[in-house]
Parts: C-alpha cells; structure tokens; sequence
C-alpha cells in the first residue's frame, strides 16, 4: 500500500510538464552519449552537474538518471552497427549482435535490444521500488561503527572487481581518500594538504576531480585515435526495426536472466553493468538448446546482456539512495550531485524526500517508455550521431568542462585543477590504474573519516567497537575476506578470467 | 615502455606521496582527550599507501610480464593536454571566447589536419556557440 501511495506521488511529481521535458532531454542525451564510443555516463552527467544548479534538484535528477540509463539503451547501437561498444556495458552485445547486422538483420538486433532493454529496465526500477524502502528502514539501526563498516565493504567490492591488479586498484581508492581529505579538518579546525594555498583550505570540489578525470582525461585517451570506423547500415522504417515473433520467443528466458540478474549484481558495489551482461550472456549461453549459435548471431545473445545493463541501473540505485553508497563511477557522481543539491544520501532520504524518490522512480517508469517508443523508429536518427566530427565534439567537451567548473566555484585555480586532474585520468589509463575507485574514495572519504572518529569518540578510542556490534564485525570480515582471497592463486585466477571475459 | 617498468615508476612515485602523507600526519594530534585527532586517519592510509607502493615496485621487479605500454598515441595526448593547459593560463588575459577559439582551432588544424578553413570556422563558430549559450542565454559567467 505505502508503495502504490509513493507511487501514486511520485507520477504527480514525474508527469509535470517541466520534469516530463528534462526526462526526455536526459534520455535523449542519454542515448546519444551512449552510442559516441568513448563519451560516457559518468563524464556527461559531471560536466553537466554544474549546470543543474540553476534547475530545481527534483527535475535535475530526472534528467540525470535519464543520462544514465538513456545511456544504455543507446550503448547496443554501436556494438551492433560497428562493432565497437559505445560504453563498456555495451561490449558483450557486439559478440551476437554484430554477427546478426553482418547477416543483415541489423534491425532485428536494434530492435531486440530496444524491446530487452525496456522490459528489464521496468523490472529494474520495480526493484529498486520494492527494495529501497524495507532496506532503508532497516539501515536505520546503524550506527557510526555500522557505517564505517559498510563504507569500507563497498570500497572493497569496488577494489576487488575495478581492475586486473588489485593493489593498483588500492592505491587509486587511497588517492581517491587522500584528495578527500584535503581542505580544513571539521572536528579541529586544522588545515590539512593545503600546501599554503587558500583556495584549498575549503576542500577540493568532487566536480573538478569528476570532471577532469572522467571527460578531459578521456578527451586525451581519444585524442590517440583518429580512425574512422565503417559502419553498416541501418534498416529504413519501423517495420524492419521489430523482431520476428520467433525472435521474441526465443528471447523470453532471455528477458527474465537479464532483468534479474542485472538487478542483483547492480546492488552489489562495483560490480556493475558490464559484469552484469557478461554473467548474463554467459547464463544464457549455459542453460540454451542451441550453445553453439552463440556467437555467430543468435537473438537471445543480444536480449540477455542487453536486459541485464539496463536491469542494473535499478539494483545501482538502491545501495546509493538507501545507504549512501555508491557502487561506480556514475553512481558516485550521482549521490554527490545529490549531496551537493543539499541531500543526505542514506536511511532517511526516502522518508525525507519522497518528492524526490519516488518522482525519480515513476520518471524512470515513464523515461523507459520514452526511450522504447524513441528508439526503435529513431534508430537511423540516432545512429547519424556517428557521423557528427569529432574535431567538434572533443574541443566542445573541453569547453564544456571548464565554463562547467568556473561556473561552480567562480575560481581559476579550480580550472587549473581540471587540467591536473585530466592529466592524473589519462595516466590512470594508460598505466591501467581504474578511475572508478579514485572516484569513490573521494565522495566516501569524508563520511568514512567521519564515522570511524565518531566511532572512536563512541569507545573512548577503542577500536574493538568495531568489531564488538555484530553488523560491523560481519562487514569488516567481509571486506577483509574479499582483499585477502585473491592472495590464493586459484581464486585470483577465476578473478581475473571473468574480468578478462 | 614495458607495463612493469611502468609500475615501477608509478609505484615510486605514490611512495612518495604516501612517505609524505605519513610525515605530514604524524605531525598532527593522532589521539586526544575526545578522540581521534586530525592524524588519525591520514597516518593509516599514508602507511597503507607506502606498503602497497612498495608491492607494486616489488612485483614490477620480480614479474617476467613482457608486455608494453604503447605510448605512439601518447604525443598528441601531451600535446593536447599542453594547448588546454596553455589555455587555462591565458584565461585571465585573453578571456575565454579566445582562449577557446584559439585551442579549437589547435586541435583542428593540428591535431586532425583539417584544412584552415575548416579550422578557422569550427573554432569560430564553437567559440561564437559558447558566447551565445552560455552568458547570453543562460546568464553563466565565463572565465
């Protein structure tokens, strides 16, 4: 009942006409960003995040969730058109979903992807509708040792599945924790890292570091590559973007491995939507009549890992809005847009905004229709994207980032920091140092700080409490469960073939 | 560059920046009468951070992984990155609408050997965009 009522409240909020144009705006934004190969969800929605600070935060979240998994939809049509993923979450469908284009069912696959992406999008957002109130209620009992606890857990998932080598990974989240803790120190008023300048002395804004790493970093990494890729061509009209009913069919187990694998691997931090569609390609592949089709085009290939990267974007959420813990570079960026509008992200943001979540729910009900509805005949639209110069579009994101960082804070030194950070996201490339744990360490860092000095406070400087409340002492032996076990061989061989796949 | 080597030097370089985060903390209150000082936290992670830098440079040593950084690209990266940091530094005297100009038409005409002409426009007509979208229409100051 208390679901169909936010429910009820949060169409009253997502169908006023304001918030329904900047739904569409982000999922239109979404799915051009997601088919530019090497534009992604994280570096959008930060270079944009300045912007949103003149929109009332309700709308500005519709449209930035809008990004994020608009961005997904449109991911499936380079893989397929191309064969280049237009975002990572996006790799395993080229695998079936080129073969299908190269054998001239190019729209079949388009359209497949449009119809798995928008069942398992809706099952998503049910999801996190369902999940995210009862989990809020119960994060409620949490208390500082709680929070450190699950803060340290998620930073550990994050490091375990972010990259091949899991001290580079560490060492990018320890980074990320001391650019965090950066600025004057809340509980004694010290001025800490500063290095004599003042404009530190408040901290270094999440955005510039977003920012810069995330699209000048990847600006750089693309400045690499010039080539152009051909591209096969889209099928005109609507009729040759459906699938056939026999294609439908065989994609039905499809939709619900997607949907709910998608789901469960998106609440787990770090896992993330490439993961997610990889384990779902692969169930598919497993428990299929016909193994050996895969790979060579068969529907079911492009639906399941299609279903599953959209499916995820709920199951993000959930950990993000419930505990204030996000579990990915883009995920991150959201909650500190959120904290940045003047929200706390955690147990409370439910029953203290249900404007703003249930609004973001209904709007992404609403934005999955839009989006289906946009892409099957809009298709050969969208995929003109690909033709659009990038001479243009990476000086634009360039420009972008700068009035986007000046208009934050009115300052030089923090463009100057844009260009520091851009530098620091491209070196983290090329020397393979993942970017989302750098990321994550820097928006829990100071909540981190925090809860485990209150904890402290708490014990008269006992660590034990830590490890006295059964929650903490559970997640604690969890997080040093997970950094310890690829020490066995056998383990981090597994680990580094799935990351491998 | 072989990726180990590469290690090696990243790994030294966050050693650094751990030694001095531990030094820099240790400095500061680490347990006082209401708990953890401001030291606390950053001496922990300054010395996690020197541990696993040490690891990396260890294994950068030890490793037989002959792979290479393919660093043929990297050029017009710096470059690049070098146009926008001289940019950044001319923002105060040239303002943005040329400073910006000036770095389009850099990355066109230099960076993707695009004809002048198309250089010349592309950098007009961004700049011009900027000008009109953002402190005309939107009311954003640019820097």
């Amino acid at each position: 009942m208390e679901v169909l009522t936010g429910l009820m409240h949060g169409f009253g909020v997502a169908l006023q006409p304001l918030n329904l144009l900047w739904c569409f705006v982000g999922v239109v934004l979404g799915t051009v960003i997601g088919i530019m190969p090497g534009l992604g969800p994280p570096a959008t929605i930060a270079m944009l995040l300045p912007l949103t600070f003149l929109m009332n935060p309700a709308s500005a979240m519709i449209m930035l969730a809008g990004i994020y998994y608009g961005a997904k939809y449109g991911g499936s049509t380079t893989s397929i058109l191309l064969n280049v993923p237009g975002e990572s979450a996006s790799v395993a469908t080229c695998i079936d979903g080129y073969q299908m284009a190269k054998k001239g069912r190019a729209g079949a696959a388009l359209g497949i992807a449009a119809i798995a992406s928008f069942v398992a999008g809706t099952v998503g957002v049910v999801g996190l509708m369902l999940i995210a109130p009862p989990l809020a209620r119960m994060s409620l009992a949490f208390s500082s040792p709680e929070y450190f606890a699950l803060m340290a857990l998620g930073l550990a998932m994050v490091v375990l599945l972010a990259g091949r080598s899991m001290v580079k990974a560490l060492l990018a989240t320890l980074v990320g924790l001391w650019l965090a803790g950066i600025g004057t120190d809340l509980f004694s008023q010290t001025s800490r890292f500063t290095f004599g300048q003042m404009e530190l002395l408040s901290g270094i804004d999440f955005v510039v570091v977003a920012i810069g790493v995330f699209a000048v970093g990847e600006v750089l990494a693309n400045m690499e590559q010039r080539q152009e890729t051909p591209m096969i061509e889209v099928p005109k009209g609507l009729r040759n973007l459906l699938p056939t009913l026999q294609d439908l069919k065989d994609s039905r187990f499809a939709f619900v491995n997607g949907s709910v694998i998608g789901f469960l691997i998106g609440v787990l931090p770090g896992a993330g939507s490439t993961i997610a569609s990889f384990i779902s390609y692969g169930v598919e592949k497993a428990v299929s009549r016909h193994p050996e089709k895969f790979g060579h085009g068969a529907v079911e290939g492009v639906a399941a890992p299609e279903g599953a990267n959209n499916s995820e974007t709920g199951g993000a959420l959930v950990p993000m809005l419930t505990l204030g813990i996000p579990g990915s570079g883009t995920t991150a960026v959201l909650l500190a847009a959120l904290v940045l509008w003047g929200f706390k992200p955690g147990p409370l943001f439910i029953s203290e905004n249900p404007a703003m979540f249930w609004g973001l729910v209904a709007s992404m009900y609403i934005g999955n229709v839009m989006l289906l509805i946009l892409n099957l005949p809009l298709v050969p639209l969208f995929a003109q994207v690909l033709r659009a110069p990038v001479y243009v579009l990476y000086p634009l994101i360039l420009g972008i980032s700068v009035v986007g960082v000046f208009s934050t804070s009115g300052s030089l030194f923090d463009v100057w920091l844009l260009a520091g950070c851009g530098l620091l996201g491209y070196l983290m490339r090329k020397l393979d140092f993942p970017s989302a744990p750098l990321i994550l360490g820097l928006v829990l860092g100071g909540a981190m700080e925090r809860a485990l000095r209150q904890s402290l406070m708490m014990s008269d400087g006992h660590l034990s409490i830590l490890v006295s409340r059964p929650v903490s002492a559970v997640m604690l032996s969890l997080a040093l469960l997970i950094l310890l076990v690829p020490l066995f061989n056998k383990f981090n061989t597994w680990r580094l073939k799935a990351l491998d796949s | 560059m072989k990726a180990r080597s590469a290690d090696f030097w990243s790994g030294l370089a966050l050693g650094g920046l751990g030694a001095y985060i531990i030094v820099v903390a240790s400095r500061w209150e680490y347990l006082g009468p209401d708990g953890p000082g401001p030291g606390f936290f950053p001496l922990w992670y300054g010395i996690v951070m020197a541990v696993l830098s040490l690891m990396l440079m260890v294994s950068s040593v030890t490793s037989k992984d002959g792979s290479m950084i393919d660093w043929s690209g990297a050029r017009s990266a710096f470059l690049t990155w070098g146009a926008f940091t001289l940019m950044v530094a001319t923002l105060k005297l040239a303002g943005f609408v040329i400073g910006f100009g000036a770095l389009t038409f850099f990355i066109v005409l230099v960076m993707y050997r695009k004809p002048l002409k198309v250089a010349a426009f592309t950098a007009i007509g961004l700049a011009a965009g900027f000008y009109v979208v953002f402190p005309l229409a939107l009311g954003v100051q640019l820097p």
